[in-house]
Order: structure tokens, then C-alpha cells, then sequence
């Protein structure tokens, strides 16, 4: 197949782009981040959490559902939409119970090393509302604290997709909306230790835990401890 | 497996319940798609759907529990635990609030001693709130099972309890039928039409099935020119060209296409709708008819919300009054290969599923989201296939515009507006009801023709609209100045602005899917700030920190929803400025105002079972 080539302007740089790659694709394969927490490569496009919205032509939209389009002028980093992103990775803090120096994902998180990258050193614009949220620890492998949960349904759709489970879904409606398993608690599911929807790289926060194997790497080593989220997408990491 | 267990006390009941369950899930062939149809008959029969049917449910159609979880936890109508068999509903939104719904309130508790959200030991009663039913313009309101009580007081609330206590059915309580065909035996309900003012499109003599006739002698690509060339917008609110959308479903190539109708107007204040639905029922008929005939489809839909249950046996008979007539079914009218059919699809309790997206993922059988754009569903719609969704009103002007044709249509109103509009008017005004206007009729006249004095503000659009001050009254309901889907509300001098606007943004938290991070988290930071204003304790920072949030709230929202959600904060900031400056203040002695330090002792009070010495200050008094 032949692919059609656009090409789209991202921040006053031309990106060439194949016929239907997202705004967000085309940009990774230019080198330029898009920040994003719902969207991981090998998963379909979500589109929930916002954090990778852009400016398309005037109009904001979120740049990993959105196909890219010959002509298009995308506005990436700029401050107005840095403050958007800013805003809503608060909301995400403030939404859950995010207690950082006490998780065993700090350094690992992609919420906190977002917040980083966005200069947010201390959520505090919002109230917080310090939910009350489950722990599940009935699985002899996994425990789930969903105290971290931030709703980007990734364990949903690596279970659904990769695993053909469907271990986790997505029950309730607005604030109260969660992600749910497929039975009483996770040991009534068909849930695996070796599950793509249990993988490190699957949960972006703290909430998914692999049991047994905590602080293998220690704080200060970490991945995100080393580097800047998106940093791997804009090559500027030593290879 | 503790169900299980239980069951297994009584074998027969758990078989019972199977045997049952799989006689529901047969009824809709075992179909994954009909899942709301199979929940809500589950919830009938059952009063909930515990975890057990839903396990059930799900190894019969062919899913996960979690997925059945999913659709369940979404929509108000559905409940885990259960709910009583006689299952009251009291509408709960601005207009029944003000007309006294608190007084229904406490006497529907002190009847049956029950609190919101509780069911009576005996089973037979559950209480509980609804956002808006439909009512507005009779208001208070409730439902009870699939009867709507209007026009509610203590008294006769009270009456109506130990009525239904004494064992009477909820069907046999209203002793005066309303007018038009709610006194129709297959409808007999209470409900009024209140029709103030009919206009020239809808609310006229209407000639049966001109429309249609003259459609059937058209090529379906003129019949989308004409529908397009009369300039007609959709009715529910978004105003997008109808002949356009036609035209994408009509273009894009597949084997089915579907015509849907949106009849669930949830916006609060609107009931334009229902008075359609009871009065005009052919007209929206014949006018999908059109439309299938126009893009090509042989199945259609009506989304009837929930709330109008009452309304489906009465639709359900004008369906069938019309296959009889050659007016639906195989060959219609003779046309040979013209083959059209529509059934109903009842909702359960979901305001987005007015969002067209989010409607066709309920017919789905799934929770009622949005589905992300592109593609839109005139493309790629229902099961993947090009699909037009359009309002009731939409469907009745279509029928009407080919009978009169384009032209006439398209003179009425104003240069971007054509034809009439449907206006839902209540609140503080002599004459609520139904009003059909052209377009560019003024906030003024229209206060004018409803009896409406003293009025200090009016929500045109529901609470996703403006809120108009005096300043704002010469302003015109059409698509170039006020936007609306319908609903008015009128506001008198003596109504709290701050608490009709927290009243509106509890129901967008309440409303909100939750998908999207901004909708689902920002809403919530938005009413809690409107609160603070509310209790006085507000600084002017407060006033740029709602700005800003609501700006993110709209600029990030998926939908529709949360991209609207904060106008009644943004149009009463700008409409009612001095409401604001009169409860915002400088903090005096320069501490965080967001913090409050009785709130924050509250949990520690709870847990410690004592008071703070220092925090309260009547702790000696009591020692």
C-alpha cells in the first residue's frame, strides 16, 4: 500500500504525516512529544485524559484520536495550551489520592513525571477530594489501590485487546466513574501475573502492583528519576 | 461466590430467577445490542439487577459481568439493590425546586418514612430524585413506576401515598385526564399539553401525510435539496444543517443506513418534545418515513428518554395504526421495494444520551458515551453504519416542508434562522407551556405573550444556555444572537441567581459521563467554588480561578457536555456582575479562604469522639 504523504505544520515546523496517522503519530515520528497519559503505543486511541490536546487550526482537540490532515496548523507548546495541560494534570492529582513520597510508583509515574515536565512541583490550585477508594489485595500476585487510579483505562484495553480477557472495564458515570474488575474482587478473575494489562508499562501510576517486587530499583534510579517524560519520543536521550 | 451460597438455601428461587433471566435475554434474541432492553425489563421484574443477573445476563448474551456492570452503573434507572415496587421518582431541578419541591419532599418521607435513596422494609416503596422529567410547566412533578404525577402539592402528595398504600394501582390515581390525546385510552395520563401559542408550521391545521405523498414523487436526492434548501437546522439545540447530514449518510456507501430519532430532551426546562410526541406523533412518523426514504434506510429508531415511559404504549399503538395503513412496513404507500420500519427505544435515566454519539452507544447496549469524532455518525454511525440522528421537532418540520415546500419554510424567521421554533417556557410567568414562534421573537415579547412580570433574569438553552439579565431582554432567539434547543426559564426578582447557578452545575456533575478528564473532575471544582461564593467566603481570586477553570473545562471537554457545562457561570458572571462584587471580598486578615479549619477538624471530631478545646468555642460552656 501506498500511503499518501501530508504534510501539517506543528509549532512553525513541517511534518510530513501518512494518510491516517493521528496529529499525535505523525508528531513521534518527527521527534516532537505530544504530551499524553491515556495513550500508549499498541493500544487503540482513547482520547479521555486531554493532556495531549492541541490547537488545530484555531481549535482545540485531542491530538491522539485526531487524524492528521494536509495543511493543518497545529499548535503544540505553546503557553496556552501548557496551561490547559498544566490544569488538567492538577485535576488529576486533586481527583484521586496521589501521595507521592509514600508511593511505590514515584519515579516510575507518568502523572508525576508529567507534572514535572509541565513545572508543576506541588498540585495545590484545586481542592482536593480525597476520595475514599478500594484496596484489593485478594490476588496472591497483584493488589490494585485505586487510590492512584487516574481513569486512562490502559489495563482496560491490554486486557481486552492484547490478553483477549477483559479483566478490567469501566463502571459508574461521571466523578464517581471507576475502573472495575470482572468479579466480586481480583482473585474471582482470570487475571494473570503475566498479563499485558499487568505489565509495568501498562499502568502509568501506581495503581497496578505487582506484589513481591517493590523497590527493586530504588528511588533516586528510576526512570523518570533520570530523565524527562517524552524525552525518548524527541531523541534526546543517549541512545 | 457468595451469591451462590444464598441461592443455595433456596435452589428454586436461584432457578427461577435463571429461568426467568434467560426468558428476557430470549426476548431480545440474546442480543448484546439490546442490553438496555434486557436491563430494563431485568429491573423490572426484579426491582434491581444484583451482581448474580448480571453475571447471568452476560453469560447469555455472549459478555463480561463487567461489561453488564458497566451499562448498569451508567444510567439513573438502573439500581444494584433493590428498588421498591412502587419506585416514586420526584423531579429535582431548579423550576420544581423554587415551586415548592421541598415540601413535596418532606411530606413523601414523612409518609413513608423513608429517606432519598431508600426502599421501604417492605419492599413496596423506593424514593429517590430525578434530574428533570419533562414537567417544568406543571411543576412540581414526579414519576411513579411509568405515571407522572403533576402539579404536585403536600396535601395531594399525601393523598396520593396512602392511596397508593391502600392498594391502589400508580395508573389509576390521576382522576383528571389531561387535555388532547393525554385523555387518549392508549395514553391516559395527567399530563397537560399547555399549547399557549400555536404557530404556523406544527401546532396548525396539519393536512395527514401530505408530506410524504409528495416526498414518494421525488427522487430521494431532491427530497434532501428541498430539506436543504428550506434552510431547516436541527431543533434539538446544536442547529447543524439537517439537509447536510442527510447528505453524508445518503454518500457514504454501505447496505444499511438508519434513521434515529433523539426524543430525549433532558435539558432542564425543556418539554417541547413530549407535547410533540402526544400531539403530533404522525407528523414525527412521516417525517422519519422522508428521511428513510431520502438516504436509503429500511430501519428506524425513536430514543425516548426514560422519563416519557408513559408516552411508549401510546407511540407503540400509533406504530402500529400506521403499518395497518401501508404507512410503515413493506411497499409503503405502494411504492414497490420502499420498505421502512421503526421501533422504540426506551432510555434509563442519562441526559448525554441527548449527544447523538452517546445515544447511538446506548442503542449499542453500551453506557451512553460519546464516541470520539471523526467519524461523525452521518458516516459511521450505529453498528459502524451511516446513521442521521434528529430531534422530534426536526422530523415534524421535515414532513411539513415538503408538503408546503422549501420556500415557505425558509421565508419565515430571520436571514440565518428558518421557519418556527418550539419554545418550552416556564418558571415565574402566568402562562408556562409551549410556544411556536418564528425565529426572532425577543426575550421581551416572548415575557410579554407568558404573563411574565418582575422577571430579573431568563436561562434561554436550559443550564448548557445563557442567563439573561434586563440588560439582555431585546436580544432575539434565533441562531445569529440566542441559540436554544427550547428551553426558557423565567427568574423573578425574588430568585437567588448564585443558587440557580449551582443548581445547574450539580447537574452537570451529576450528568457528566466521566470519560474525559476536564468534564468529569472540572465540573465538580466549578460548583464547589459557586458554593463558596454562595456562604460569603469568596475573594476576588476566586472570580479568576472559575474564569480559568471553566475556560480549560471548555476548551478540553470531548463533547458538548463539558464544552458548555460552564456557561451559567461565565454568562452570570457577565450578566449579573454586581451579584458577584456584592459576596466577593477581600480577605481582611490575609489567610486562605479555601480553607476552613471546622471542616478540616470534622473527621478528626468524628474518629476522636471529642471536641477541639481550641476550635470550639463553646467547649467550656458544655464541660
Amino acid at each position: 500500500m501506498t500511503a499518501k504523504t501530508l504534510t501539517l505544520k506543528i509549532d512553525g515546523i513541517d511534518v510530513e504525516a501518512k494518510s491516517g496517522q493521528t496529529i499525535m503519530q505523525a508528531a513521534d515520528d518527527a521527534s516532537i512529544y505530544i504530551p499524553r497519559l491515556c495513550d500508549v503505543e499498541g493500544l487503540r486511541h482513547q482520547g479521555s485524559c486531554r493532556v495531549c490536546t492541541v490547537k488545530v487550526n484555531g481549535r482545540t482537540t485531542s491530538s491522539c484520536t485526531q487524524p492528521a490532515e494536509d495543511g493543518m496548523i497545529v499548535e503544540n507548546e505553546t503557553e496556552e495550551i501548557l496551561n490547559l495541560r498544566r490544569d488538567i494534570v492538577r485535576m488529576l492529582f486533586h481527583e484521586g489520592n496521589h501521595l507521592c513520597p509514600i508511593c511505590e510508583a514515584s519515579g516510575n509515574c507518568e502523572l508525576q513525571a508529567m507534572a514535572y515536565r509541565l513545572s508543576i512541583t506541588q498540585p495545590t490550585k484545586f481542592p482536593y477530594l480525597q476520595p475514599v477508594r478500594s484496596l484489593d489485595a485478594s490476588h496472591p500476585d497483584i493488589a490494585l489501590d485505586t487510590n492512584r487510579c487516574i481513569r486512562c483505562g490502559r489495563c482496560i484495553r491490554a486486557s481486552q485487546d492484547m490478553d483477549g480477557k477483559g479483566v478490567f472495564g469501566y463502571v459508574g458515570r461521571g466523578i464517581t466513574r471507576s475502573v472495575g474488575v470482572n468479579g466480586d474482587n481480583l482473585a474471582a478473575t482470570n487475571v494473570a501475573i503475566t498479563d499485558h494489562a499487568i505489565a509495568p508499562e501498562t499502568c502509568p501510576v501506581g495503581c497496578i502492583i505487582r506484589k513481591g517486587v517493590g523497590f527493586v530499583t530504588p528511588i533516586g534510579s528510576r526512570e523518570f528519576d533520570c530523565s524527562i517524560i517524552g524525552e525518548n519520543i524527541e531523541g534526546k536521550t543517549d541512545e | 461466590m457468595a451469591d451462590k451460597a444464598v441461592d443455595g438455601s433456596k435452589p428454586i428461587k436461584g432457578l427461577v430467577k435463571d429461568r426467568i433471566l434467560a426468558e428476557i435475554c430470549a426476548t431480545f434474541d440474546n442480543d448484546k445490542h439490546r442490553m438496555m432492553d434486557i436491563l430494563l425489563e431485568t429491573q423490572h421484574h426484579f426491582r434491581c439487577i444484583d451482581a448474580h443477573s448480571m453475571e447471568a445476563i452476560a453469560s447469555l448474551v455472549g459478555g463480561s459481568r463487567i461489561e453488564v456492570e458497566g451499562v448498569v452503573s451508567f444510567y439513573a434507572f438502573f439500581s444494584h439493590k433493590p428498588k421498591g415496587k412502587i419506585a416514586i421518582y420526584l423531579c429535582d431541578d431548579i423550576i420544581d425546586r423554587q415551586a415548592g419541591e421541598k415540601n413535596i419532599a418532606k411530606a413523601l418521607k414523612e409518609e413513608l418514612g423513608i429517606a432519598f435513596g431508600e426502599t421501604t422494609t417492605d419492599g413496596m416503596f423506593s424514593l429517590d430524585s430525578a434530574p428533570c422529567i419533562g414537567m417544568s410547566d406543571q411543576a412540581p412533578a414526579a414519576m411513579v413506576n411509568d405515571v407522572i404525577l403533576a402539579n404536585l402539592t403536600a396535601e395531594n402528595v399525601r393523598a396520593y401515598v396512602r392511596s397508593l398504600k391502600s392498594g391502589v394501582l400508580p395508573k389509576d390515581l390521576c382522576e383528571c385526564l389531561g387535555d388532547g390525546n393525554n385523555a387518549n385510552d392508549n395514553l391516559r395520563s395527567m399530563v397537560r399539553n399547555n399549547i399557549q401559542k400555536s404557530g404556523k408550521v406544527l401546532f396548525c391545521d396539519v393536512e395527514d401525510n401530505k408530506g410524504l405523498e409528495k416526498a414518494l414523487a421525488l427522487e430521494p436526492a431532491a427530497i434532501i435539496a428541498q430539506i436543504t434548501a428550506s434552510g431547516l437546522c436541527g431543533c434539538g439545540g446544536a442547529g447543524f444543517l439537517t439537509g447536510q447530514k442527510w447528505r453524508f449518510a445518503a454518500d457514504t456507501a454501505d447496505e444499511e443506513r438508519y434513521v434515529f430519532c433523539n426524543a430525549d430532551e433532558g435539558e432542564p426546562g425543556t418539554f417541547k418534545d413530549r407535547v410533540l410526541l402526544t400531539e403530533r406523533p404522525d407528523l414525527l412518523i412521516e417525517g422519519m418515513t422522508i428521511a428513510a426514504r431520502a438516504i436509503g434506510s429500511e430501519n428506524g429508531l425513536i430514543y425516548l428518554r426514560g422519563e416519557y415511559v408513559y408516552l411508549k404504549q401510546w407511540l407503540e399503538h400509533v406504530l402500529k395504526q400506521r403499518q395497518s395503513q401501508g404507512l410503515l412496513g413493506t411497499d409503503i404507500c405502494g411504492v414497490k421495494g420502499f420498505n421502512f420500519n421503526i421501533r422504540i427505544q426506551l432510555g434509563a435515566g442519562a441526559y448525554i444520551c441527548g449527544e447523538e454519539s452517546a445515544l447511538i452507544s446506548s442503542c449499542e447496549g453500551l453506557p451512553g458515551e460519546p464516541k470520539t469524532r471523526p467519524p461523525f455518525p452521518a458516516q459511521q454511525g450505529y453498528l459502524g453504519h451511516p446513521t442521521i440522528v434528529n430531534n422530534v421537532e426536526t422530523f415534524c418540520h421535515v414532513a411539513r416542508i415538503m408538503d408546503q415546500g422549501a420556500p415557505w419554510f425558509h421565508r419565515m424567521g430571520t436571514p440565518k434562522s428558518h421557519g418556527t421554533k418550539l419554545l418550552s417556557v416556564c418558571g415565574d410567568c402566568e402562562k408556562p407551556g409551549i410556544y411556536e414562534l418564528p425565529f426572532g421573537i425577543s426575550i421581551a415579547e416572548l415575557m410579554d405573550m407568558a404573563g411574565a412580570q418582575d422577571v430579573a433574569a431568563v436561562q434561554v438553552g436550559g443550564p448548557s444556555g445563557q442567563l439573561i439579565g434586563r440588560n439582555g431582554f431585546h436580544r432575539k432567539i434565533c441562531y445569529e444572537d440566542l441559540a436554544t434547543g427550547g428551553s426558557i426559564m423565567m427568574f423573578s426578582t425574588k430568585r437567588n441567581i448564585l443558587e440557580i447557578v449551582e443548581c445547574f452545575l450539580e447537574f452537570f456533575v451529576e450528568e457528566s459521563c466521566g470519560f474525559c478528564t476536564p468534564c468529569r473532575v472540572g465540573n465538580v471544582f466549578l460548583k464547589e467554588r459557586v458554593g463558596k461564593i454562595r456562604a460569603g467566603h469568596a475573594v476576588p481570586a476566586d472570580i479568576e480561578y472559575l474564569k480559568e477553570l471553566s475556560n480549560t473545562i471548555i476548551k478540553t471537554s470531548r463533547c458538548g457536555l463539558g464544552q458548555t457545562s460552564p456557561n451559567p457561570v461565565l454568562s452570570s458572571l457577565k450578566n449579573f456582575p454586581l451579584i458577584f462584587s456584592a459576596l466577593v471580598n477581600e480577605s481582611e486578615d490575609g489567610l486562605d479562604t479555601n480553607f476552613n479549619i471546622q471542616n478540616a477538624l470534622e473527621e478528626s471530631r468524628r474518629l476522636a469522639k471529642h471536641r477541639s478545646y481550641i476550635y470550639d468555642p463553646d467547649f467550656a460552656e458544655e464541660e
